[in-house]
């Protein structure tokens, strides 16, 4: 049987959550995943990608839409897929009083294949604690580790629900390298994240997800291209009151926004864009607090699109 | 109220004691499990060993008497006894008469069931019948009995005491501790299932670790199994060494087969951890599955025959009471340890105890919450 080009197929995704009132957490979400990519869920907390990923990883039963998983359905499939994939959730504490060598043979022993323990715990680095109880270890390793869980079952498809959150950038960094790892063994990722910068690094197609629905998706540079411009300049006003307008139309500048007292320019050319806005400013009376040119993220598409940046928590509807 | 009263009263409010009082308070009366094992639990508890150990006008003897030989004029004197107006204070006894044979009369006398055995045996030399009084001298109930029986069926009347003779009997099967290490055993039983496998799989879930076996090829009945599994053990280890301290520093026997007691260890567990998934179910958090198991455990360590007999609880509720599992099991347990009785005798309460654990199993089954 040729597999298919898509391991996972999903289509017009609702999940709504009983209570009063019903939480609609994911209202109609339409995606495809390409075999041997790396697929991230870019979001502010709440946005719905838990929920996503949990139906994807059939923990949890979509109140509407179409699922495929490596062309099976998990009504149909359940055994044969689970054990082709792997699973890393939000926040599982795995037992305090084991040992990571003993956790992966529990996990080992459910698959009946795969790397040996001893391979696994190179893979993600924890050769040296493979004997220190879980309660000792910090929060990178227990992270790693968690990420060594899901591999156990040398899986094609693995789900990574915030595979980085709250760790230090070191062990971020560790993280993302075993990350890269598994694209390069052309294994499919799927993860999620808040981090702009970690759907930068790691991922070869993003989908922004903002109160259930995607809001723009494909591979991060294109998204970013969208903008019209790979630069931002970013300018704090102390003094004056300068028009928008005019500033849109100094060369160099494509889009002008504001978000709360910040003038955000998306520029084609920041050196002359630079030259001509300083010279507006000295003609104009306007003193900046700061003043800062970057190049442009994922985080500037999202705050280009809803205003709010993704740190912040998503309102209450 | 003037103005120095309405100063007084806001800068009390104010006052860090107050507040930090007030605080107290209100995270005590808004947790409604709280109110209740401080207010409701104590009344309840107080009603239950209040009826349990009520005084009684009268004192209720129990009386074995054994079948064959003439003991009709024997039953109806014992029966009739309060009623004889030359002995005025034995209108404060009651006889309960039970017939029965010897070696089960004696079996009851020894366990502490019946407090007197009553013989009757031909005695051609005497042209009559003797009397034998079997009972316990250790025991206070039985000692009563014997006397308040020759007054009863005697009178007085000293001539007829060399119609009748003593045969004492005291030891082991009767004392509280043989009564009390089956309850023992049969609550840490209880307790083994509903912590050790309830508490347990409610932590697994809050953990989210359920989930994430969930989410491997992991088979649901593999997991339960291993639950009752690992339970199993620890529940053997503590039965056999709390059994093994009994008989070591207690002279606490068994006196029935050792492999009965084995198979009601076994089907008292596993009907017990039957309830402790039930229990742990649909519970989402620590403190949800913590009031449950309370819930269910501490009426039966009350009413089922732990520390005192369930006997002492009005007859009407009897069959209720016989209807909890711990109640089967201690029965159970009591009747092999103690009495030497064979599995078959105690149908009831094996029944009562595969009904329990089968219920549980299959509605917990269908109502298990995995994430």
């Amino acid at each position: 049987m040729a597999e298919a080009a898509y391991v996972i197929e999903c289509r017009g995704l609702r999940k709504v959550y009983p209570g009063n009132p019903p939480v609609e957490a994911v209202c109609g979400i339409d995606f495809l995943v390409r075999r041997g990519t790396c697929v991230g869920l870019l979001g502010p907390n709440g946005a719905g990608k838990t929920t996503t990923l949990e139906i994807l990883e059939g923990l949890l039963k979509p109140t509407d839409g179409e699922v495929r998983v490596l062309g099976g359905t998990w009504d149909s499939d359940e055994l044969r897929l689970r054990r082709r994939i792997g699973v890393s959730l939000q926040e599982t504490r795995l037992a305090d009083r084991l040992t990571p060598r003993e956790t992966l043979h529990l996990f080992r022993s459910f698959y009946g294949c795969g790397p040996s323990v001893e391979e696994l715990l190179l893979l993600v680095g924890l050769e040296d604690k493979a004997d220190a109880y879980i309660r000792n270890l910090s929060g990178g390793q227990k992270q790693r580790l968690a990420i060594a869980c899901a591999l156990v079952g040398e899986p094609e498809l693995i789900f990574l629900d915030e595979p980085t959150t709250g760790l230090d950038p070191q062990s971020r960094r560790q993280v993302w390298s075993i990350i890269r790892n598994l694209r390069e063994q052309g294994r499919t990722v799927v993860l999620s994240t808040h981090y702009m910068e970690e759907a930068e690094q790691l991922c070869d197609y993003v989908a922004i997800i903002d109160r259930g629905v995607v809001i723009a998706e494909g591979p991060p540079v294109s998204l970013v291209a969208e903008l019209g411009g790979d630069h931002v300049i970013e300018i704090a006003i102390e003094q004056g009151n300068p028009d928008p307008a005019q500033i849109e139309s100094l060369p160099g500048v494509r889009d002008v926004g504001q978000f709360r007292g910040l003038l955000q320019l998306t520029v084609t050319d920041p050196q002359l864009a630079l030259e001509a806005l300083l010279h507006y400013m000295r003609q104009n009376g306007v003193v900046a607090a700061t003043l800062r040119a970057r190049h442009a993220s994922l985080e500037d598409v999202f705050l280009r699109l809803t205003g709010r940046t993704l740190e912040e928590e998503t309102p209450n509807l | 109220m003037d103005a120095f009263g309405l100063d007084l009263i806001r800068r009390i409010r104010e006052h860090p004691l107050y507040q930090l009082t007030v605080t107290r308070l209100r995270e005590f009366y808004r947790e409604p499990e709280a109110v209740f094992w401080v207010y409701v639990f104590p009344l309840l508890m107080t009603v239950g060993l209040g009826i349990a150990f009520r005084t009684e006008p009268v004192t209720t003897l129990v009386v074995d008497v054994v079948r064959g030989g003439n003991i009709q004029g024997v039953t109806e004197r014992l029966r009739t006894a309060h009623e004889q107006s030359d002995q005025p204070y034995l209108r404060a006894f009651r006889f309960r008469i039970v017939e029965n044979d010897l070696n089960i009369a004696l079996t009851r006398l020894r366990v502490g069931k019946t407090d007197l055995v009553i013989e009757r045996q031909a005695a051609p030399e005497l042209d009559q019948n003797r009397t034998i009084f079997h009972f316990d001298p250790t025991r206070k109930d039985s000692l009563l009995a014997r006397v308040v029986a020759q007054v009863a069926l005697y009178g007085d009347h000293t001539h007829w005491i060399g119609n009748t003779s003593d045969v004492t009997q005291s030891g082991k099967g009767g004392r509280y501790i043989d009564f009390l290490i089956p309850g023992l055993v049969g609550m840490n039983l209880l307790a083994g299932g509903l912590w050790g496998i309830g508490y347990v799989a409610v932590e697994l879930r809050v953990r989210k670790l359920l989930k994430r076996l969930l989410a491997t090829p992991m088979r649901k009945w593999q997991f339960l199994l291993a639950l009752l599994l690992s339970r199993f053990i620890f529940t053997v280890t503590e039965v056999v060494l709390l059994l093994l301290f009994a008989w070591l520093f207690f002279d606490v026997s068994i006196f029935g087969s050792y492999l009965a007691v084995a198979v009601l260890l076994v089907l008292g567990g596993w009907s017990f951890s039957g309830l402790g998934l039930l229990v742990a179910s649909r519970a989402r958090t620590l403190e949800a599955i913590s009031g449950l198991i309370n819930l269910v455990t501490l009426p039966m360590w009350l009413l089922s025959g732990v520390f005192f007999s369930y006997e002492r609880f009005p007859e009407v509720l009897h069959p209720l009471i016989r209807l909890l599992p711990l109640t089967s099991f201690n029965d159970a347990l009591r009747g092999v340890m103690l009495e030497g009785q064979c599995l078959l005798n105690l149908s009831w309460e094996i029944g009562n105890l595969i009904l329990w654990g089968l219920v549980s199993f299959v509605l917990a089954l269908r109502w298990f919450r995995w994430q």
